[in-house]
């Protein structure tokens, strides 16, 4: 399918997102909270990656740290290197932070019932970054705003318009603020829970917009969630994250099919099917997850972990690739699984 | 307009003219409050008794209470706001008149002066909260709240016009004379006096709002689109911020064109504070009447206003047409 395309598309000598080591600490009364640890990613142009977690694992601070929305200043310190488009996002100038945002990478919020400002009418949320970034005229951001409306699927665009968010539902909310993020052609679409917060026969609908949308604008897309079923066949690969620390990342069908984390195995066993009846109880992850003011010396997980050993409670396994893995996948386990089956083939 | 929003209205304005009605009573009251006989203060004294009692009788004095009341409604309703009982017996709607545009001005002039200061503190604050700036506005601010503002006004008289000379301390200039410059010149110092207490207060409530809404993620969102933070705090913060604000001012403007007293006794102003302290000095009932009702219909009518403003505010509280 999309394999040669592929390859030109990682041929490309730059990857659009490139994050070295990312560290995003802050400094709350109580301590260093860390809640983004050494992280590494890269994303070549319209590639998608799936970010999964519990809550509070770190995906929103790491979302927000890749773009620069989070920075390095008195209450937080920002480690570690992030490359946009060749640009170094945390050396850069606020303002010029400012011209990539909605331009390079933009973002789609969880709650879109909180995400839209209340006293504005909808077509102002969309034609006043088209008349910032592109320069639009006030007449020409008006019809920008429609059409932007339109494809993301908000019939009668013209009159939504002219709406105020608390007028349309909450699916047509997510909707503009998916269309407030594509308005100035961004290249990189961070996505932060965008169904979350939505009535489960329309995250389905939401996903799928996101999905052709970016398939369409040849967008590359980081779509984060807490529920590896929302990623599952909607992305290329997909990074698992505990406790602020990457711990698997490898091909989607990868880790779904042939999971090494015990973490990451935990978590595909929680996805609710729709073949189980209704109020079947799933199997939840013993235990909670670390405090992140004070983590555990060694594997974050351990804790945790049904198979953890002395030596996952001193020291903490670094993410390699994996063993019998020639599709660059990566895991941070002192025990993979399927390690030993491997070894006996 | 739809039915509904008819009947709204129709009950709003029922809803008004309940509380003027009871506004008019209790001005009318005063009267019995206030101590003297006029009889007695337009003839003065040392006349035979049944003078005084034939004045009372012509004046309707010596009709019972209710009826009177409703003698001085039905002209109030007709613009007849009486006579003074002092000497040279004016007109009260004309005292009224004169000094309502002074009062009104030094309080519009000073509101606006206290939101242009009071809104970019606040929001210099809030944007910055716990930094330098808004530990300083904080302290400054409470230190202004903290002074009576007498001697703020005192402070203004003695520095910008006894020692540097930049204002004039001559007789008011007023409004409708065409000296326009004039008037403003005489108008700031006071207007001044009273904007420095308001803006501490305005800049007070609006930091606290301000903080509050730029915590929403609509915020984070309007950040993400690249847009500046002068920007976000006047296009996205200010308005779902001002509710307070706006309340506060409409009360402020009310207080203000009453009881500016000090600061008109301060800068010579013949404003209505002015007019109602000496008419109730002299015991020139029609006249603290009139002045007062005159006072309350406005304050009433302000706030009214300012409910309205609500839904302009909060689309949310606009009803739905569909
Ligand atoms: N500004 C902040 N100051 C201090 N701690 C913060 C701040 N923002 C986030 N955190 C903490 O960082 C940790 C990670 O938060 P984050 O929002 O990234 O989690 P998440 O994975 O997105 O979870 P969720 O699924 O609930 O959105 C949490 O423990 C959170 O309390
Ligand atoms: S390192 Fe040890 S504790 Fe951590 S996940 Fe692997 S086996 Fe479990
Ligand atoms: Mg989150």
């Amino acid at each position: 399918m999309g394999l040669p395309e592929r390859e030109t598309v990682t041929s490309a000598p730059v990857p659009l997102l490139q994050a070295t080591d990312v560290a995003t600490v802050f400094r709350t009364p109580r301590g260093a909270m860390r809640a983004v640890d050494g992280v590494s990613l890269s994303l070549a142009r319209g590639e998608t990656l799936g970010i999964v977690g519990e809550s509070g694992s770190g995906k929103s601070v790491l979302g927000r740290t890749l773009m620069g929305l989070i920075t390095d200043g008195p209450e937080t310190s920002v480690t570690g290197s992030v490359l946009l488009g060749g640009n170094d996002v945390h050396a850069l100038t606020p303002a010029g932070r400012r011209t990539l945002w909605g331009t390079e990478v933009a973002m789609v919020f969880q709650d879109p019932m909180t995400s839209l400002n209340p006293v504005k009418k909808i077509g102002r949320h969309l034609s006043e970054s088209v008349r910032l970034h592109l320069g639009l005229s006030r007449a020409e951001s008006r019809d920008r705003a429609v059409d932007l409306l339109c494809q993301v699927g908000i019939p009668e665009p013209a009159r939504r318009a002219g709406q105020y968010p608390h007028e349309l539902s909450g699916g047509m909310r997510q909707r503009v603020v998916i269309a407030m993020a594509l308005a100035c052609g961004p290249r990189l679409l961070i996505a932060d829970e965008p169904t979350t917060a939505l009535d489960v026969t329309v995250q389905k609908q939401i996903l799928d917009l996101l999905q052709s949308l970016g398939e369409e604008l040849r967008m590359a897309t980081i779509l984060i969630s807490h529920d590896l079923g929302t990623i599952a066949g909607r992305t290329d690969r997909v990074a698992v994250m505990y406790a602020g620390r990457l711990v698997e990342h490898a091909r989607t069908a990868e880790v779904f099919d042939n999971p090494r984390h015990p973490y990451s195995r935990a978590l595909i066993a929680s996805i609710p099917h729709l073949d189980l009846s209704p109020h079947t109880l799933l199997p939840a992850i013993e235990g909670r997850p670390p405090n992140l003011l004070n983590p555990p010396a060694g594997c974050r997980f351990a804790p945790r972990c049904v198979v953890a050993t002395d030596l996952c409670t001193t020291q903490s396994p670094a993410l390699t690739g994996r063993a019998g893995d020639d599709t660059g996948g990566a895991v941070a386990c002192h025990h993979p699984l399927g390690a030993a089956k491997e070894a006996t083939v | 307009m739809s039915a509904a929003a008819l009947r709204r209205l129709t009950l709003r304005v029922l809803e008004l003219a309940g509380v003027l009605f009871i506004v008019s009573v209790g001005v009318f009251s005063l009267v019995v409050l206030l101590p003297g006989d006029p009889a007695v203060d337009i003839l003065g004294a040392g006349r035979p008794p049944s003078e005084y009692a034939e004045l009372r009788h012509d004046m309707g004095l010596d009709q019972p209470l209710h009826t009177r009341y409703f003698d001085w409604l039905g002209g109030v309703l007709t613009g007849d706001l009486g006579r003074s009982v002092v000497p040279p017996q004016s007109e009260v709607s004309d005292r009224v008149v004169s000094a309502l545009p002074v009062s009104a001005e030094i309080a519009v002039l000073g509101l606006l002066i206290a939101l242009l200061i009071a809104v970019p503190l606040a929001m210099w604050s809030a944007y910055r909260e716990g930094g330098i700036a808004d530990r300083i506005i904080g302290a400054g601010t409470f230190a202004v709240l903290s002074v009576p503002s007498f001697l703020a006004g005192l402070l203004l008289v003695m520095v910008m016009v006894n020692s540097l000379g930049w204002f004039p301390r001559s007789e008011w200039v007023r409004i409708g004379d065409g000296d326009l410059l004039g008037n403003l010149h005489h108008a700031f110092l006071p207007a001044l006096t009273v904007a420095l207490v308001e803006l501490a207060m305005f800049a007070r409530v609006l930091r606290g709002d301000l903080i509050v809404t730029l915590r929403e993620d609509f915020i984070l969102a309007a950040r993400a689109k690249g847009m500046s933070p002068l920007r976000i705090l006047f296009s996205d913060a200010l308005r779902p911020s001002s509710f307070s604000l706006v309340t506060l001012l409409g009360l402020s403007l009310g207080r203000l064109i009453g009881s500016t007293v000090i600061v008109e006794y301060l800068f010579s102003l013949p404003g209505m504070g002015s007019l109602v302290v000496n008419a109730a000095n002299q015991g020139d009932y029609p006249m603290v009447q009139g002045a007062v009702l005159t006072i309350a219909v406005i304050y009433v009518v302000i706030n009214a206003g300012i409910d309205f403003s609500y839904g302009y505010l909060d689309p949310r509280t606009r009803r739905v047409h569909v």
